[in-house]
């Protein structure tokens, strides 16, 4: 069975594993797409290639148009110098040409010869820097050949310096500059370029220019520029014919064009950088080179052309200029793209490096978490398992502790009953352990779940020190119990296990502690009562201090006087907590009904004790399960250590927190708070009846004098003797006791005067005149005639020789043994009071069932019941209290008896019957009578419809107790309910209910 | 000698007594049983128990023959008789037999068949158990009665 139940409890693990595994797992977007990492980041880098070549490219571009720039501005200020420098020259050669008209022609004789002509040019040759040399030719035409060759005495030649020969006209050079004093006589209009020039010019009237060849002398490239001279001033509308005749001469002179740019561009910055050539591009197909090389090489990808206008109209120049080298690879383009490149490569990558990142510790989460959850599984399987097999063990256990029990019952030897005692023992303490175990893993499992019914806290407090008081009295220890008053009466929770836990804390304490006291404690936890009353302090006081100084050097307010760990208990905050409930009488209307406000109570529950302590080491560890202060804990003192963890859990279950002070070899005091509901008042009075029925109400009203050094020991005997309802006082000494008794009795009388006299042991041995003092109380009682008050002695444990002085001191009535239980000293007052009093219990409990029986008597009853076993024994219960008795098996036999008219006072009728239930039954009977009823109000108008009525009591019998199953029967029309198997309260009560009043109608 | 007996039967009674409730073999519910014992019906609980007896054991005898039967499926009946095996037994206070039935209804109410077997023995066992000692008990308080009235006249 219980590897079967293992094995599909296995299954069930791990079906919830994988649940929660499913439900759990939640994909983030970087786990979602974790494949496509990789893939992200080439992406990445190809489009940050991509953008770091668009960066170079358009820096590139940039700064290629910037190089763009500097050419074309370079080039065509170097055009405009060219051009101006040009001009200043043609300017200058046009003013010579009018010089020699002026001078030449106007004047007769000619002012200029070839010396002056050739001075002049020479000193203004600064003013035509460009020009190598000017030159003047006259116009001879055929005609005049002669007459010109005789007058200058050479002949005319032509360019290769031959006599020239013969042609329309000539025009042979007459003046010349020195630097080409050369071309003196010869004509120009011999050579092919200067001919076009000189019929260009003298045609336009303006400065021609050849297109460029090689000149004479220098093989520099060069052109001739040619302006014509004219024998009178002409105006200026002359047409061409007449301007040729019009023409008396030339005057040309030669550009060194190569050297005149190789000058300038000497002059100007930048010069290396760029590479210059102009054309004179008048024929353009064929652009004639003037300057450069044709052929050199250079940056042929960028050039820039600049127009030229050297003042010919007909001819057309044009410089064009390129860079010597081709543009330098852009550096900081380069760099800066690479540059850009790596960092976005970087960035790529540390983004890359981040998801892998995440991805992994996601991973790792995931992981982590499928641990846990299998983890928490085996826990809840750990625990499962104990509940399981400790089940198990605990079945086989009890069998052999009944062997044993049956075996100790039989003739043994001495020897063998020794054996099976110890193996009683050992069995019992195992079947506890397996009990704790089984708690602990119940409440692991989650599967302890608390009861809420109304108990008696007190009670309960009572039973538990009554275990204890055995081992405590033996110990010496004193044991008490203190229940603040504003705790009510009856609440709501789980007795049982409240009960085991003070067990647990008290069989803790008593275990170890072997001297002083173990001191259990209830109040309410809201607790917040700053003020207190001086007055009442002293009022209960009295001259304590001085005793406490009085009785022992070290002497603490606590219950035995021993120290204790926590302060709270001693009477110093004991008293206002005392002082509390004296006000509360004051304004307990108040209270009440602040009381009632609130749904539930929390309580503080504190036991202290005066045993070794725990530890300091050992104190953080206390509630942990199996642990215990050290090993040399178990060894002295036995035990597993698990008790308190349980208690913990169920303190925690309650919906309370426990917590401890503790002092090594000063004592312990574990202090847990705990909530329970309040008992609402109709539930109250109901259950208060089965419960407090121990408690007599004999005692109500009676007086005592409660004589004890110890405040916080009398404040307890005190609440045992409230709850009998005896009205306490205190006193801390027997003198003090008897003077006061004393008047009472004289001044005002037998009202006043106590009925009973408790001493603590302690009070009356430390009293030195203790048995004196006794004497007197006992001789002015006697003195009054009705009744002397009992004095009794408190003890917690007493030798014979004690009790005997006892007796002889005066306590002749009894002595009380601690720990006090409210019970026990209504018991022993009892006796003491004498027979009047003890009669009276016993009284109340005749009183009850003699009312059963007197409502029940001459009754007749059907009990309905398909059990034969729960019918007789209904039926006996039921015979027992007088009435008479008739049953019937089933719900069909019960209509059939019930048919009206019929002579039965009550129905107990059993729900749970196969064919018809108790339910359908009881339906079917109601409708039977209802139907009954109409008939009879129909017919009898004037009879009293009340007695008339048919209407008999059913009381459902139910073994299960559940609310629910209380409103069917009720709805179904019973009218009230018996729980199964009979008990005499219950019945009582259910019976009450109706018959009560039944009873008067029917009489 | 008699009169000793007698205590000494008593004793053993209530030694009997006090096992059988500590093993929870019995419960409270036998003392009230016993409380409505009076001289008007002196056999009350030997009566009651000696009815228990014969309506157990026809119980017992339904059950088994209802779960050793291969085809079986009448789970509901089986429900009727444990309710009734439940009541009578929580009537006369036998707790074991009674949680043992608690259970039995359980592995009834899940159709579990293993459950029931197991249960049934289970049952079985703890009614043999309980019908032993409630004989031994019955036994005893014979015995201390006819002591006890053996001692009344020597008494009067």
């Amino acid at each position: 069975m219980g590897l079967k139940l293992q094995q599909s409890y296995h299954h069930s693990v791990t079906v919830k594993v994988n649940e929660q595994m499913g439900t759990k797992r939640g994909y983030t977007f970087i786990q979602a797409n974790r494949a496509w990492l990789p893939k992200f980041l080439l992406l990445w880098v190809m489009v940050m290639a991509f953008l770091s070549t668009w960066i170079y490219k358009k820096m590139d571009a940039d700064n290629k148009v910037r190089r763009k720039e500097v050419l074309s501005s370079m080039c065509d200020q170097r055009a405009r110098m060219l051009q101006d420098q040009f001009s200043v020259s043609v300017n200058h050669v046009h003013a010579l040409a009018i010089l020699v008209s002026t001078f030449h022609y106007y004047k007769d004789p000619s002012a200029i010869d070839q010396e002056t002509f050739a001075e002049y040019t020479a000193r203004t040759a600064f003013e035509r820097p460009l020009l190598s040399g000017v030159a003047y030719a006259e116009r001879v035409v055929y005609s005049e050949r002669e007459k010109f060759e005789r007058q200058h005495g050479w002949t005319i030649k032509t360019m290769k310096r031959e006599p020239s020969p013969i042609r329309d006209e000539y025009a042979p050079v007459i003046f010349s500059q020195e630097t080409v004093s050369y071309i003196e006589s010869l004509d120009m209009m011999s050579g092919e370029e200067d001919r076009e020039n000189i019929l260009r010019a003298r045609a336009t009237g303006k400065a021609v220019l050849t297109s460029p060849f090689r000149l004479l002398g220098s093989h520099h490239l060069g052109v001739v520029l040619t302006f014509p001279v004219y024998k009178s001033k002409l105006p200026p509308s002359l047409t061409e014919q007449e301007r040729i005749e019009a023409t008396a001469g030339y005057l040309g002179g030669a550009f060194d064009v190569e050297s005149l740019v190789e000058n300038l561009l000497g002059q100007l910055a930048g010069n290396q950088a760029i590479l210059v050539n102009v054309y004179d591009i008048t024929n353009s197909s064929d652009h004639l080179i003037m300057y450069g090389h044709q052929n050199q090489d250079g940056d042929l990808a960028l050039l820039h052309e600049s127009k030229l206008d050297f003042g010919d109209p007909f001819r057309k120049h044009q410089m064009i200029c390129r860079y010597h080298q081709k543009a330098p690879t852009s550096w900081t383009a380069l760099t800066t793209a690479f540059l850009f490149f790596v960092i976005c490569l970087l960035v790529g990558y540390i983004l890359y490096g981040a998801a892998i990142h995440i991805v992994k510790v996601e991973d790792d989460f995931h992981e982590m978490e499928e641990l846990k959850v299998r983890a928490e599984a085996a826990d809840v399987a750990k625990s499962q398992f104990l509940a399981t097999v400790s089940h198990e063990i605990r079945t086989p256990m009890n069998g052999i502790l009944g062997m044993l029990a049956l075996l100790l019952d039989t003739d043994l030897s001495s020897t063998q009953r020794d054996y099976a005692q110890t193996a009683q023992v050992c069995g019992k303490a195992l079947i506890t352990l397996i009990n704790e175990v089984l708690d602990r893993a119940k409440i692991e499992a989650g599967k302890l779940e608390l009861e809420t019914v109304p108990f008696d806290l007190r009670s309960i407090l009572d039973d538990v020190l009554s275990l204890f008081s055995e081992k405590s009295r033996n110990k010496g220890v004193e044991l008490a119990v203190f229940v603040s008053d504003k705790v009510p009466e009856m609440v709501m929770g789980d007795p049982g296990r409240f009960r085991q836990i003070i067990t647990n804390l008290v069989g803790n304490s008593v275990k170890f502690t072997e001297r002083g006291h173990i001191f259990v404690k209830v109040h309410l936890a809201e607790n917040p009562k700053p003020t207190e009353d001086p007055k009442a302090e002293t009022c209960l006081n009295g001259g304590s201090d001085e005793d406490a100084l009085v009785s022992g050097a070290r002497q603490f307010k606590t219950l035995s006087g021993y120290e204790a760990a926590d302060e709270r208990n001693s009477w110093d905050s004991f008293k206002h907590l005392v002082a509390d409930e004296e006000l509360r009488y004051d304004s307990s209307v108040k209270m009440k009904a602040a009381d009632e406000a609130s749904q539930s109570v929390t309580l503080m529950v504190s036991v202290e004790d005066t045993g070794i302590g725990i530890p300091l080491i050992a104190q953080d560890r206390v509630f942990m399960p199996f642990m215990q202060a050290d090993s040399s804990t178990s060894r002295n003192y036995g035990g597993t250590g698990i008790g308190l963890s349980i208690t913990k859990c169920l303190v925690e279950l309650m919906g309370g927190h426990i917590s401890f002070i503790s002092r090594p070899q000063v004592g312990s005091t574990f202090s847990f708070t705990t909530v329970f509901g309040r008992c609402k008042r109709a539930s109250f009075s109901d259950t208060k009846k089965p419960n407090a029925e121990d408690l007599p109400s004999g005692f109500r009203g009676l007086k005592a004098v409660v004589v004890d050094g110890k405040p916080v020991r009398a404040a307890v005997t005190r609440y045992h003797l409230k709850r009998l309802g005896i009205l306490v006082e205190f006193a801390n000494s027997v003198k003090i006791a008897a003077s006061a008794c004393g008047k009472n009795g004289s001044s005002c009388g037998s009202k006043t005067q106590p009925d009973m006299v408790l001493v603590e042991k302690d009070s009356w041995l430390s009293g030195e005149d203790g048995g004196l003092s006794l004497r007197t109380l006992d001789r002015q009682q006697n003195g009054h005639v009705f009744k002397s008050p009992k004095m009794i002695l408190l003890a917690t444990n007493i030798t014979n020789a004690e009790l005997e002085k006892a007796k002889a001191a005066g306590f002749a009535d009894t002595t009380i043994m601690k720990p006090l239980r409210a019970s026990m000293v209504a018991a022993c007052l009892q006796q003491v009071l004498g027979t009047g009093k003890k009669r009276q219990p016993g009284r109340g409990m005749l009183n009850g069932s003699s009312v059963l029986g007197s409502l029940l008597c001459g009754k007749k009853i059907l009990v309905v019941d398909d059990n034969m076993v729960n019918r007789r024994v209904a039926a006996g219960a039921l015979k027992k209290f007088g009435a008479a008795v008739e049953c019937a098996e089933s719900g069909k036999a019960a209509l059939k008896l019930l048919q009206l008219p019929h002579s039965f006072d009550a129905c107990f009728m059993d729900i749970q019957m196969p064919e018809m239930d108790g339910f359908e039954a009881t339906r079917r009977i109601r409708m039977m009578e209802s139907q009954a009823n109409e008939q009879m109000n129909g017919v009898t108008e004037e009879g009293s419809i009340r007695t008339g009525e048919w209407h008999i009591p059913i009381l459902a019998m139910t073994a299960d107790v559940i609310h629910a199953t209380y409103d069917e029967c009720l709805k179904c029309g019973m009218d009230g309910y018996v729980s199964k198997p009979f008990e005499e309260e219950n019945l009582y009560l259910a019976v009450a209910k109706f018959f009560k009043t039944k009873p008067i109608s029917d009489s | 000698m008699l009169g000793l007996d007698a205590d000494r039967l008593r004793a053993d009674l209530n030694r009997l007594l006090a096992f059988l409730f500590h093993q929870g073999i019995l419960d409270e519910q036998y003392l009230q049983l016993q409380q409505l014992q009076d001289e008007s019906s002196p056999n009350f609980v030997s009566e009651v128990v000696n009815i228990y007896f014969h309506e157990s054991e026809k119980l017992l005898r339904n059950l088994r023959s209802s779960l050793m039967d291969r085809e079986f499926s009448d789970y509901d009946k089986m429900g009727i008789h444990l309710n009734q095996f439940i009541g009578s037994s929580s009537s006369i206070g036998a707790k074991r037999v009674r949680n043992v039935c608690v259970a039995f209804r359980a592995a009834s109410d899940q159709y579990n068949r293993a459950g029931c077997l197991r249960a049934l023995e289970l049952l079985e066992h703890e009614y043999c158990i309980l019908k032993n000692k409630l004989h031994e008990l019955f036994q005893i308080e014979q015995q201390r009665l006819l002591a006890a009235g053996v001692r009344y006249p020597m008494l009067n």
